[in-house]
């Protein structure tokens, strides 16, 4: 049995193909404006890694905000609902799965059996999403991917006074106009970033193990300053944190095919 | 009797200088930098402006974001007061003052005195704010000043589904290329941001009579934005709707030299 979960998000598109055991292949992609041509890249690139063809895919969840519009999925989940899933299957110990996404903000509670008992989200204020960091790379004129590891070069970090986006670009243009270096001004972006994540968390209630997904997960100093707000070791997790929502909606595939099976057999 | 107010916001600085009663006149620039400097530019200019000099001021009352940082200010007043008692005296029978400037928004209700009762404010989120406009005529590609005048050009507004001016710019930018008008997108844009001025003025319990005031009264599309979303008619501060604060300040300037 092969099954395959695609995520199609904002900014970045997800997937996933596993057999009834592990993970076979997956792909990330930057989106394009139309999810569907995001949805079919994606897939046929992870497809070409796991050396099949879509033939051979039992069943496909989509998921995330492009999920609508996946042309081959066969049913579609929440993104709360994937990335609960595919956190609690990587660890099992887990309880509060934090996701930031490139314009969302979520922070969900779990039960030992994965079972979602509450969650946060934050898609209406860019602040605290991915698009936050995005913007402020962009003022700094670095790659995205920089901006965590500058942290640790800050030598007199600065902070950030506001919350909204617009006004933080405004402190940030301050800063450069000050000359001042580039690693303190991105110390203050990191650390903004995490205070207003730290602020859903609370929301809903940080319970140990704590694990983040999503691509800012990979941003060691907003993880390491959220790990210094919430007082909790956030848990790093063996697969790449901007694949568990796709993980999570194959399993919720694999799921389904199991079901199917045993419908069958009780016809 | 000749007094004086300066009114020194984020954006731009304000004076009026009142004698005997009467505006004798005012003037509006851009800020500076430093309020000091954006204070003593509007001062100096009102004064050439006047033809009088510093001496002859009796009184003078400052207000606004920078209202600290005025080196010749006697004393300092709130801006939701200021504003308050600017519109009352130019305009007696307005209970709310809905005031909004390059990064604010305030609503204000009053009594027939012009004494503050209730107010509500947002700097917090650049939405509802003149940078919210500001920021759309950028990414349009539009002059500010001309914003207002395309946005009355609408035949069928677009609705802007997000508030955050972040995403709402990347929204605008899907409507492009969807190929939406572009006085649609503005008018759009228009009732998006009465509509969140709107929810303010609500927050405090509306008023009938009500006057428009700061940089963005200026913009006619957003005045009648705002009277769709409000469902009443406005009334215009009649004088330039940037300058309410800075007279309010003259007018307790006055008041403080009367005493």
């Amino acid at each position: 049995m092969i099954v395959a979960g695609c995520d199609v998000g904002s900014l970045t598109a997800k997937a996933i193909i596993l057999n009834e055991k592990r993970v076979l292949a997956q792909a990330i992609i930057k989106s394009s404006f139309k999810p569907e041509e995001s949805a079919e890249e994606v897939m046929t690139k992870a497809l070409a890694a796991a050396g099949l063809s879509m033939d051979d895919i039992g069943f496909c969840v989509g998921t995330g905000y492009g999920r609508d519009r996946i042309p081959f999925v066969g049913r579609v989940f929440s993104e709360i609902a994937c990335h609960a899933k595919g956190a609690q299957w990587l660890m099992p110990q887990v309880r509060t799965v934090i996701d930031i996404g490139g314009q969302d903000c979520k922070a969900i509670k779990i039960d030992r059996e994965g079972t979602i008992l509450k969650f946060i989200t934050n898609d209406k204020c860019a602040a605290g999403t991915g698009r936050f960091l995005e913007v402020m790379a962009g003022l700094l004129n670095i790659d995205l991917d920089e901006l965590g590891r500058l942290s640790a070069a800050a030598k007199n970090p600065l902070s950030l006074a506001a919350t909204c986006t617009v006004w933080a670009q405004a402190e940030v243009i301050h800063h450069l106009n000050d000359e001042k270096p580039i690693p303190d001004i991105a110390s203050a972006i990191n650390q903004a970033m995490a205070a207003r994540v730290a602020i859903l968390a609370r929301n809903v209630g940080v319970e140990r193990e704590v694990c983040m997904t999503g691509g800012v997960a990979k941003n060691v100093a907003v993880v390491a300053n959220l790990e210094k707000l919430l007082d909790v070791k956030v848990r790093r997790l063996r697969v790449d944190p901007q694949v568990v929502g796709a993980l999570g909606a194959a399993l919720l595939a694999r799921e389904k095919m199991e079901g199917t099976k045993d419908d069958r057999r009780g016809v | 009797m000749i007094v004086a107010g300066c009114d020194i916001g984020s954006l731009s600085a304000k004076a009026v200088i009142l004698k005997d009663g009467e505006i004798l006149t005012y003037q509006v620039i851009r800020a500076k930098s430093r309020p000091e400097e954006s204070a003593r530019e509007v001062m100096e200019d009102v004064l050439e402006r006047s033809d009088i000099s510093f001496d002859s001021i009796d009184y003078c009352v400052g207000t606004g974001y920078g209202r600290n940082q005025i080196p010749f200010a006697d004393a300092v007043e709130s801006e939701i007061a200021c504003h308050g008692r600017g519109v009352i005296w130019l305009v007696p029978s307005i209970r709310m003052v809905l005031d909004i400037g390059g990064q604010d928004a305030k609503a204000i209700r009053l009594d027939e005195a012009g004494n503050v009762i209730r107010y509500a404010y947002n700097d917090k989120c650049a939405s509802g704010t003149g940078r919210f406009i500001e920021i759309m005529a950028e990414a349009l590609g539009v002059a500010l000043e001309d914003m207002g005048e395309i946005s009355a050009q609408a035949e069928e507004p677009v609705t802007i589904s997000n508030q955050c001016v972040v995403f709402a710019e990347t929204e605008i930018i899907s409507l492009i290329n969807e190929g939406r008008k572009l006085p649609d997108i503005v008018g759009g844009l228009h009732r998006a941001m009465a509509h969140r001025v709107a929810s303010l003025a609500k927050g405090i319990e509306l008023e009938e009579d009500i006057s428009f005031t700061g940089g963005v009264a200026k913009n006619r599309g957003m005045f009648s934005a705002l009277e769709e979303a409000l469902g009443v008619t406005i009334k215009s501060p009649g004088v330039d709707p940037q300058i309410t604060g800075a007279l309010g300040a003259a007018l307790f300037a006055s008041e403080a030299v009367a005493l």
